[in-house]
């Protein structure tokens, strides 16, 4: 009930201004008080389009459906046979993709390479170099190599499955990496050769190429150095899908590698976190055109990254055109991130579970984006591998069950007809129609 | 001595017999002919070898090198030598940019000049030029040390950590957080034995030495303007 002043005349209700929201405001407040900008992990926060806004259709009188723990639905796929003497054999399409010793503790990574290997598939390494734990429990490694070549040799390089070349990632297309100096331990700073307790910044482009055909150059450089006997694969932020598929592929990618902005990063700007870049549901589309538009659709292979949850989301990107997915933020849930366990430690922080992102502080209660070792003591690697390879169980079942239901027996060959969107902008950007038509923003020659 | 013609053998058959040497083999000698500005000659070596490239190299000539020594009688281009490890690099003419980028260990040798962004992100790698180098070089640069007898270029270890610069003729500017330093005894001492290693003869009093200042270790937002 509105008050009255003593004139008696009501009081209007008192008003939140939509564009100085509470969350914008207590940005300002901070900004203020620090003159720092606001730096943090994970992926964008804000609402995007995304997979949830896609359905897929099922069977129906003009498709059939395939019986449930009776007809097979297979999973695996092969990545990079286009040129590498060895490609990689996964049993499933979902990927564990680049997160770095130093961001995470050493058990962190132990465990994603023990939860991996036991669901059949590879993980990667990341912006510091491979550790003796993460090869030994990792049956396929793929080794990151990136602008700040950090933990660089060519020892690790030939122990690995595979190489990714780093061009950049979804969350901060053009922007490096960011470890800031109270995760410096002694192991981290001499992997990496810096002094202990400084702010390292990974630089945003490599040193010793630019452009196309310099990366050309460069795939041969690390075809020759391992004997031609791993697959090179190209990770792009979700940028400009379209060219960059195309460029990477120009330059002799075995498999590309794109990440929405939905995906994590150990720390950059909140800034560029959530202005910069598209969401994982836009970019799908541009680079499957570009890998069909050069005949090269299913020979070179599209690894899809940037906020996959759960099997649906892996049967949409595979739906869409993705030979397989990679998961990130997901992976460090399963293995108890922002676990509501820690939800007193979270209050501490004055965060709660769930919301906690201040990975660079190297304070994380469920002792997985720290090397501080008492918190490190915390998480089990074998427990935590053993969690994460349920996980990848789970969302293989559920994309199997939403294939078979599609009536496919294998999770490759769902297609763009088997989905419609719930919303005009997933339509335009997924090229399904719009739920209940067959139309969708863009398509030539029908009308709503 | 084996002798190899690149515009016969192939790049893969040619790095395929390099890389086949072993620790221990009695074939240290090799030289290769009509490289015609090939990439990738002589990438990934591990083994104490020497390999001498009978004219000009195009990129990454020695890349990742391991022990080996490599003689280019020419001049060499992009990226050559980048992340050596251990070995040695000589090159008879100029290099192109990115000489030795992300090195490790080891030395390079240049005769004649280097171009921009040489030692970028050095991390332990020695580098010795006999003429200049050009704009951003050791860019980044972590560890190990770039000399140069002649000038340098541009913006000079711009934002670099604990490499070490010691430069004989004018520096055009120092990049970020690049200061001159004191050339105490050490570093002289240090120089010399770079000098000597590199067959190069030049007086270590007349060189100057440039490192970080350090203030851009750790970020402060008075110093937001330096970057």
């Amino acid at each position: 009930m509105n008050k009255l002043d003593p004139q008696g005349i009501p009081h209007t209700t008192p008003r939140q201004s939509a564009t100085f929201t509470h969350d914008i405001n207590s940005d300002i407040r901070r900004a203020a008080a620090t003159g720092i900008y606001d730096i943090r992990g994970g992926g964008a926060k804000r609402k995007v389009p995304s997979f949830d806004d896609l359905l897929f259709l099922g069977a129906s009188i003009s498709r059939y459906p395939l019986e449930g723990y009776r007809e097979k639905c297979e999973t695996t796929v092969t990545i990079g046979g286009l040129n590498a003497e060895n490609p990689i054999e996964l049993d499933i399409p979902i990927t564990i993709a680049g997160m770095s010793f130093g961001a995470l503790s050493g058990p962190a990574k132990e465990a994603l390479g023990r939860g991996a290997s036991a669901a059949g598939t590879s993980t990667t390494t990341g912006d510091g170099g491979m550790t003796p734990e993460e090869r030994g429990h990792s049956s396929k490694l793929v080794y990151q190599y990136l602008p700040s070549r950090y933990g660089m040799n060519p020892n690790d390089l030939r122990k690995a499955d595979a190489i990714e070349i780093v061009v950049g990632q979804g969350a901060k297309p053009g922007g490096g990496g960011m470890l800031l100096g109270q995760k410096i331990s002694d192991r981290v700073a001499e992997m990496r050769n810096l002094p202990k307790g400084i702010d390292q910044r990974s630089a945003c482009r490599h040193p010793d190429w630019t452009g196309p055909d310099d990366l050309e150059i460069k795939i041969l450089e690390l075809r020759e150095l391992t004997g031609w006997k791993v697959p090179i694969y190209v990770k792009v932020a979700g940028a400009r899908p379209y060219y960059d598929t195309t460029l990477a592929i120009k330059a002799g990618a075995d498999a590309v590698v794109l990440d929405g902005m939905q995906g994590g990063t150990a720390a950059t700007q909140d800034v560029f976190i959530e202005h910069v870049g598209q969401p994982t549901l836009a970019i799908v589309r541009p680079a499957v055109q570009a890998l069909q538009d050069l005949g090269m659709h299913r020979k070179v292979q599209l690894i899809l990254s940037g906020g996959i949850r759960s099997g649906a989301d892996v049967a949409k990107a595979m739906a869409l055109g993705a030979d397989a997915v990679a998961i990130g933020t997901a992976a460090l849930i399963a293995l108890g991130d922002n676990d509501p366990k820690w939800e007193t430690e979270y209050n501490a922080l004055g965060t709660t579970a769930g919301a906690y992102d201040d990975w660079h502080e190297g304070q994380d209660p469920a002792g997985i984006t720290t090397q501080d070792p008492d918190l490190m003591a915390r998480f089990d690697p074998v427990e935590g591998g053993r969690r994460l390879r349920n996980y990848l169980k789970v969302m293989t079942l559920e994309a199997q069950t939403i294939a078979r239901a599609c009536g496919k027996n294998h999770l490759h060959n769902l297609e763009p007809e088997d989905l419609v969107a719930l919303t005009m902008e997933a339509a335009a950007m997924a090229q399904v129609p719009l739920a209940g038509t067959n139309w969708y923003p863009g398509k030539s020659g029908n009308s709503f | 001595m084996q002798k190899i013609d690149l515009s016969e053998t192939g790049l893969r058959a040619m790095n395929k017999m390099l890389h086949g040497q072993s620790e221990h083999t009695n074939q240290t000698t090799w030289e290769i002919v009509n490289p015609k500005g090939s990439h990738a000659i002589a990438c990934g070596l591990d083994a104490p070898i020497e390999v001498t490239v009978k004219g000009s190299t195009g990129y990454y000539c020695a890349g990742m090198n391991q022990q080996a020594t490599v003689n280019i009688h020419g001049s060499a281009g992009p990226g050559t030598g980048e992340n050596i490890m251990s070995g040695k690099i000589v090159i008879e003419g100029d290099a192109s940019q990115y000489l030795g980028a992300t090195g490790h260990g080891g030395m390079i040798v240049v005769k004649g000049n280097a171009s921009s962004r040489c030692g970028i992100s050095m991390k332990g790698v020695n580098i010795v030029v006999q003429g200049n180098v050009g704009h951003m070089s050791a860019f980044m640069g972590q560890s190990g040390n770039l000399v140069v007898c002649g000038d340098a270029g541009d913006a000079l270890g711009d934002s670099c950590y604990e490499a070490r610069f010691f430069i004989r003729g004018e520096v055009k500017s120092l990049g970020a957080d690049c200061e001159k330093k004191e050339m105490r005894e050490e570093h002289l001492a240090l120089l010399q034995q770079l000098l000597d290693e590199a067959g190069i003869d030049a007086d270590p009093t007349e060189f100057t030495r440039y490192g970080s200042a350090r203030t851009l270790y750790n970020f402060d937002v008075d110093n937001a303007g330096a970057y």
